[in-house]
């Protein structure tokens, strides 16, 4: 298993180019309920909590001084968000009571939209583990597991590790291999995204 | 005891059967009644919301306007995974909190000719009923075969104490009431430091090694306390730290066997339900042994041998999975 | 019932004032002036003018001026908020020969100019709030002032630095003072130090002296382990009840020699003077400079008053002082003049779960670690583990527990930087272990503060700038096993890190007393949200409250360090003796009257009166209001179900009529229309 963590931007002490000063109302105003974003105090509370920040290539705290900057596709580049296993350590401890996990929510919007992600590891899991929701209403653990891993190569070297697992949800947990039944109100759920997939665009 | 909504979420129906069988047991002793919601549909995770903000909740908010639809007097929702229980709350929340955002998710669900009314359900997870509605004297009044001698880790995770929208539980990084239910089932409650850490979530699918990591300091904090068993109470946690031990003894050359199991199973033992009909032997790593310390015989789960054949339907490419078991057979920890 | 009918004839001016831009910026002050005197003439407008500053000397002599010349009979002013320039504006009325009540303040700044941006509509409220103003000056009725007599002695409540201060001030002045304390010695919070920054003197050395003083003081009655519990009355008399608890103790005969607390068999943990991590007995002084010297028996824990026998103290005692059969008793004393010095309670540090206060045996809170390094203290100064022997090799000090966190409370503790800036030095000094600081921001801004700072780095002291996110045993490595872990985001290099420590002190903020509202409602104050007393005015009346004759000092008002303390102790005591040298005083003469006829004796009023000024004649059946208790706040105005209370200067008609004005239903050209 050779992951290595994806450092898109090296660090570098020149200026900030391209200060994009709406950056921070942007994300403030696509986070549902009141962010307190604005509030924060930079005072690390969310990276010392973080349990995946060794996997990060900013702190969330550093996102958040980020966006104040306006360095817009160093933000959309990052993989900080992605990373995020939505513990809410951080959201409950902030002492600004900033709902940190709901801005990682919103940057990983944005950061599709700008098509700006460098690693697709991630959103290609939830992209396949939705496409199942999407087209029957359930989630498929082993059908999920199984293409996510398979079309990624990254991932791929663990299948030998993997198989008896996958096996053992068969046998011991007596999972179905075949993909879940449709729910009965397939065609209107399928009507109610379409229309909240408009919403969200306009 | 009045009627509860029941959303049992997606793992309860393939990765989580014992604790789907073992709710169901010990709701039937409790006398709590669960109705499941007809039609429900996946709460989306924590994926959806990755994507896009407005379909992710009105994915969720879906299952809460059937619920409207079917509640029929019953006002309260319970979920018995995690990850559910804190994206059904969520949406109510914020469907509540702010207004425009709740039109804005009617406006979707109306769609499917849907509607939800903010605030008007109560969601939330089974624990909290057992402690706050049942009582834990209730439960102990239903105690005939005490878990005395067994050391449990109470583990809670992420999304049952944080970020708790309703303040349900009594701290967001040390709660009680998980403990407090076990020892009320006469079992020894270490003091669990890693209670509220995560499991790794998705991690294990995007990034193993991460992930590997998290499960490694759950697991060998509490073996560190000799503990016997972890307890769950989320198919998430439960899965991560159960069907990747393996795969985390095999990254950390460790040879950890510590069994993973849900706190209804234990509920149900101590209640004098037969192991089998509490999911039993559907573990990864056998809880036979730690259980048999109690005097409960406990199923031998059925070790997974490598098939011949190949599986019917497994959508994995043939090749890759077949060269994948024949190293897999000569990797011992991760056959553990 | 509409005021215009019996309209009285009056001459009236009107001031508008710019102050600067901050009203003129957004309301067109000319205009309003203008407009005012064109359209109030029938509501007896006879001038109407604008001005920079009304509040300067030429404002104030322009009004003046029209008072003479124009023979003007009533005044309003459109300016700022009453709370500022009430008073001046009064005063020039009153230089001019008008009765200072005449004139009417009204606020085209706080409800006007400060609230709003868009100018016409600015311009147009400003209109109404000056009709307003008009339409109920006329109504306004000359008043006189109440004088009443100033007694001369002065109760201090708390006996910690800032009530020995505020104490002395006023005794040495020649002046009696009470001085109440709840626990068995005054002292409070800065006996139980060690050092003080950022000159680390003795904090007892430099303490006690004062407290021998007080003690000594001809002046001052000490009233220890007592508790006020009613005031009655009003500035420059009150009177206050208050329980003495039983010493079990004749201070009469006792000399203090110690034998009874020596000889005594039961040990308490001392959750107070010792922090929890020390022991007392039963009978005890809380330290061995405790004034006055008498101990106190804590009924509580004697085994005599538990289980009936024991006595040991009474059998040991030289001089027969010990007495079981002493009641708490209630005295009353009476002052003109009462100053809150009631201090702060320690943060609860177990609230913040991820620092494992109470779990973790090695994590420590400010005040334990004070006792510890404090040579008086129950390990002799000595800084060690729970263990009581094993000294630290590294430790972590964490700042801002408690304290600018949205969860526990919003505001700085402002004295927690210094504090564990002097904790570094203390264990630098004692042990020669590794220090670590974890803060947000450090605030050092007073005087020689932030050369304390230089000299903390100077000595090695590890500072890493990141809010700790949590303390655990949890470890992840060999590294790490048996230690105590901070987990913290080092925000200045952008990495998380994990330092494995064996002791952590926590620098756990200040809050107001647990039972500061209800000491708040027994003395006639307010509370912030917070709950610190809050000040007449922030800035330039600090020490004052909104209740006259009662004074705040010291942390009872907010956060604050001894220098800053002993400062306010002092300014109270000064503005006191200022009061009490002028032996009477005059009450404003808004006040609240009760029309017998009307009254039908319900009395409502007599419990929502929150100066306890109403009182009720049962041979009448009716309430009767004293007018030296009242404050005119009008609540028992608007409360009475008969209308059969009127407030001076808040009278039916002026009330009335004012909403008249502000609805401008009494201009002229609309009286035409309507005629």
């Amino acid at each position: 298993m050779n992951e290595k963590v994806i450092v898109n931007d090296p660090p570098s002490a020149g200026p900030v180019v391209h200060e994009d000063l709406s950056l921070l109302h942007d994300v403030s105003l696509l986070t549902p309920g009141d962010s307190h974003i604005e509030m924060c105090i930079q005072c690390g509370t969310c990276g010392g909590s973080c349990p995946s920040g060794s996997a990060m290539n900013h702190t969330p705290r550093a996102i958040f001084a980020m966006l104040r900057a306006g360095m817009r596709d160093e933000v959309m580049k990052s993989n900080t968000p992605w990373m995020c296993v939505s513990c809410y350590y951080c959201t409950v401890r902030c002492p600004q009571d900033i709902h940190i996990t709901d801005v990682m929510y919103t940057l990983k919007n944005m950061s599709l939209k700008s098509k700006m992600v460098q690693d697709s590891t991630a959103s290609d899991f939830s992209r396949t583990f939705i496409h199942y929701v999407e087209n029957y209403g359930r989630s498929f653990e082993i059908g999920l597991a199984g293409i996510h891993s398979v079309t990624h190569l990254r991932l791929a070297a663990r299948l030998p590790s993997m198989a008896p697992m996958a096996l053992g949800m068969l046998t011991k947990k007596g999972m179905s291999p075949l993909p879940p039944k449709h729910i009965k109100g397939m065609k209107d759920l399928k009507k109610i995204l379409k229309r909240a997939k408009e919403l969200e665009a306009s | 005891m009045s009627d509860y909504l029941f959303y049992p979420g997606c793992s309860m129906e393939s990765s989580a059967k014992a604790y789907y069988h073992s709710v169901m047991s010990v709701c039937k002793a409790l006398d709590v009644k669960l109705n499941e919601i007809e039609d429900w549909n996946c709460c989306g995770a924590t994926e959806y919301l990755s994507l896009d903000v407005t379909p992710a909740y009105a994915l969720i908010a879906r299952n809460l306007a059937l619920a409207e639809q079917q509640a029929n007097g019953a006002t309260t929702v319970v979920a018995p995974c995690s990850a559910c229980y804190l994206n059904l709350s969520k949406a109510d929340h914020y469907m509540h909190e702010n207004k425009a955002f709740g039109e804005k998710i009617n406006a979707a669900l109306a769609a499917g000719g849907l509607h939800y009314d903010p605030g008007q359900l109560v969601v939330r997870h089974l624990l909290d009923v057992v402690i706050n509605e049942v009582g834990l004297d209730k439960v102990k009044g239903k105690v005939v075969k005490p878990l005395g001698g067994l050391r449990v880790a109470p583990y809670v995770g992420c999304m049952l104490p944080r970020p708790d929208y309703n303040s349900r539980y009594s701290d967001s990084e040390h709660p009680y009431e998980l403990d407090d239910l076990l020892k009320a089932l006469g079992a020894e409650v270490i003091d669990f430091p890693l209670k509220t850490a995560c499991c790794g979530g998705h991690m294990t699918q995007i990034g193993p090694a991460t992930a590997f990591e998290l499960i490694r300091r759950l697991i060998s904090s509490a073996d560190d306390y000799k503990a016997d068993v972890i307890v769950a109470l989320c198919p998430m946690c439960q899965m991560n730290l159960d069907a990747f031990q393996g795969q985390v003894n095999g990254y950390f050359h460790t040879n950890y066997k510590m069994p993973i199991l849900f706190f209804t199973q234990l509920m149900g033992l101590a209640f004098g339900e037969k192991p089998e009909n509490l999911g039993f032997g559907s573990e990864f790593v056998s809880a036979h042994e730690a259980m048999k310390r109690i005097g409960v015989q406990t199923p031998v789960p059925e070790e997974a041998k490598p098939a011949r054949k190949k599986p019917a339907g497994l959508p994995m490419p043939p090749l890759r999975v077949r060269a994948g078991l024949k190293s897999a057979t000569g990797n011992k920890e991760a056959t553990e | 019932m509409s005021a215009q009918e019996k309209k009285p004839k009056e001459r009236v001016g009107v001031y508008i004032c710019h102050c600067g831009t901050n009203i003129a910026g957004v309301v067109n002050v000319a205009e309003v002036s203008k407009w005012a005197g064109e359209n109030l003439v029938n509501q007896g407008v006879v001038v109407s003018r604008d001005y920079k500053f009304m509040c300067s000397s030429l404002g104030q002599e322009l009004i003046q001026k029209d008072i003479k010349e124009q023979k003007l009979t009533r005044v309003v002013v459109a300016a700022c908020s009453p709370h500022l320039h009430e008073k001046t504006f009064r005063n020039a009325c009153k230089g001019a020969g008008l009765n200072p009540y005449l004139c009417e303040l009204v606020s085209i700044r706080e409800q006007d100019s400060w609230v709003h941006t868009d100018k016409v509509a600015a311009t147009e409220k400003a209109k109404a709030i000056v009709a307003g103003g008009v339409s109920r000056v006329v109504y306004h009725e000359p008043l006189i002032p109440l004088k009443v007599p100033i007694h001369p002695a002065t109760l201090v409540v708390g006996g910690g630095i800032t009530g020995i201060q505020a104490a002395l001030e006023i005794a040495d002045a020649g002046f009696p003072v009470y001085l109440v304390e709840r626990e068995p010695s005054i002292g409070g919070h800065m006996a139980q130090f060690d050092k003080t920054f950022p000159t680390l003197d003795c904090s007892a050395c430099i303490l006690t002296p004062k407290m021998v003083d007080v003690g000594n003081h001809a002046n001052i009655t000490m009233l220890t382990y007592s508790e006020v519990q009613k005031v009655e009355g009003y500035v420059g008399n009150f009177a206050v009840t208050i329980k003495k608890r039983a010493r079990y103790v004749k201070t009469a005969d006792c000399t203090g020699c110690g034998i009874c607390w020596e000889k005594c068999p039961k040990k308490v943990i001392d959750d107070h003077f010792e922090a929890g991590l020390g022991y007392r007995k039963a009978v005890y002084t809380p330290f061995p400079q405790a004034v006055p010297k008498y101990p106190v028996i804590d009924d509580i824990n004697c085994t005599y008053f538990q289980k009936g026998t024991c006595k040991a103290c009474e059998k040991f005692c030289p001089t027969n002082a010990i007495d079981f059969t002493q009641k708490d008793e209630i005295i009353t004393v009476e002052v003109g003049n009462i100053i809150l010095a009631t201090g702060w309670d320690l943060f609860d540090a177990r609230r913040v779960t991820n620092y494992g206060y109470g779990r973790l045996a090695n994590v420590f809170t400010n005040m334990e670690f004070e006792r510890m390094s404090n040579s008086a203290g129950p390990t002799g100064g000595n800084i060690v583990l729970r263990d009581g022997k094993t000294t630290p090799r590294s430790v972590g000090i964490v700042h801002c527990v408690g304290s600018r966190d949205k969860n526990y409370n919003n505001y700085c503790s402002a004295i927690c930087c210094m504090q564990s800036l002097k904790f570094a030095h203390l264990v630098h000094e004692k042990t020669g272990a590794t220090v670590y600081n974890f803060y947000i921001d450090i605030r050092t801004p007073a005087k020689a503060y932030d050369e304390f700072y230089q000299r903390i780095i100077e000595e090695g002291t590890l500072f890493v700038r990141g809010k700790v996110a949590e303390v655990t045993d949890a470890a992840r490595n060999p590294g790490e096993e048996g230690k105590l872990i901070i987990q913290v985001e080092d925000t200045l290099v952008g990495k998380q890190r994990r330092i494995p420590l064996d002791m952590v002190i926590l620098s756990a903020g200040l809050e107001p007393r647990a039972d500061s509202k209800a000491l708040a409602k027994i003395f006639g104050i307010s509370c912030s949200v917070d709950g610190w007393f809050i000040e007449r005015h922030p800035k330039l009346d600090p020490v004052a409250t909104m209740t006259e004759g009662v004074y705040i000092a010291g942390c009872a008002q907010g956060p604050k360090d001894i220098p800053a303390s002993v400062a306010q102790g002092a300014a109270a005591a000064a503005r006191i003796l200022g009061k009490i040298q002028q032996k009477e005083i005059a009450l404003e003469p808004v006040r609240a009257t009760i029309h017998e006829e009307h009254c039908s004796g319900c009395r409502i009023c007599n419990t929502m009166c929150p100066f306890n000024a109403i009182l009720f004649h049962e041979d009448k059946m009716v309430s009767e209001v004293n007018p030296a208790l009242c404050q005119g706040c009008g609540t028992c105005v608007t409360a009475c179900p008969a209308g059969a209370i009127t407030g001076t200067g808040f009278s039916n008609e002026q009330i009335l009529s004012q909403i008249d004005g502000l609805l401008l239903l009494t201009l002229d050209k609309k009286k035409e229309a309507v005629a």
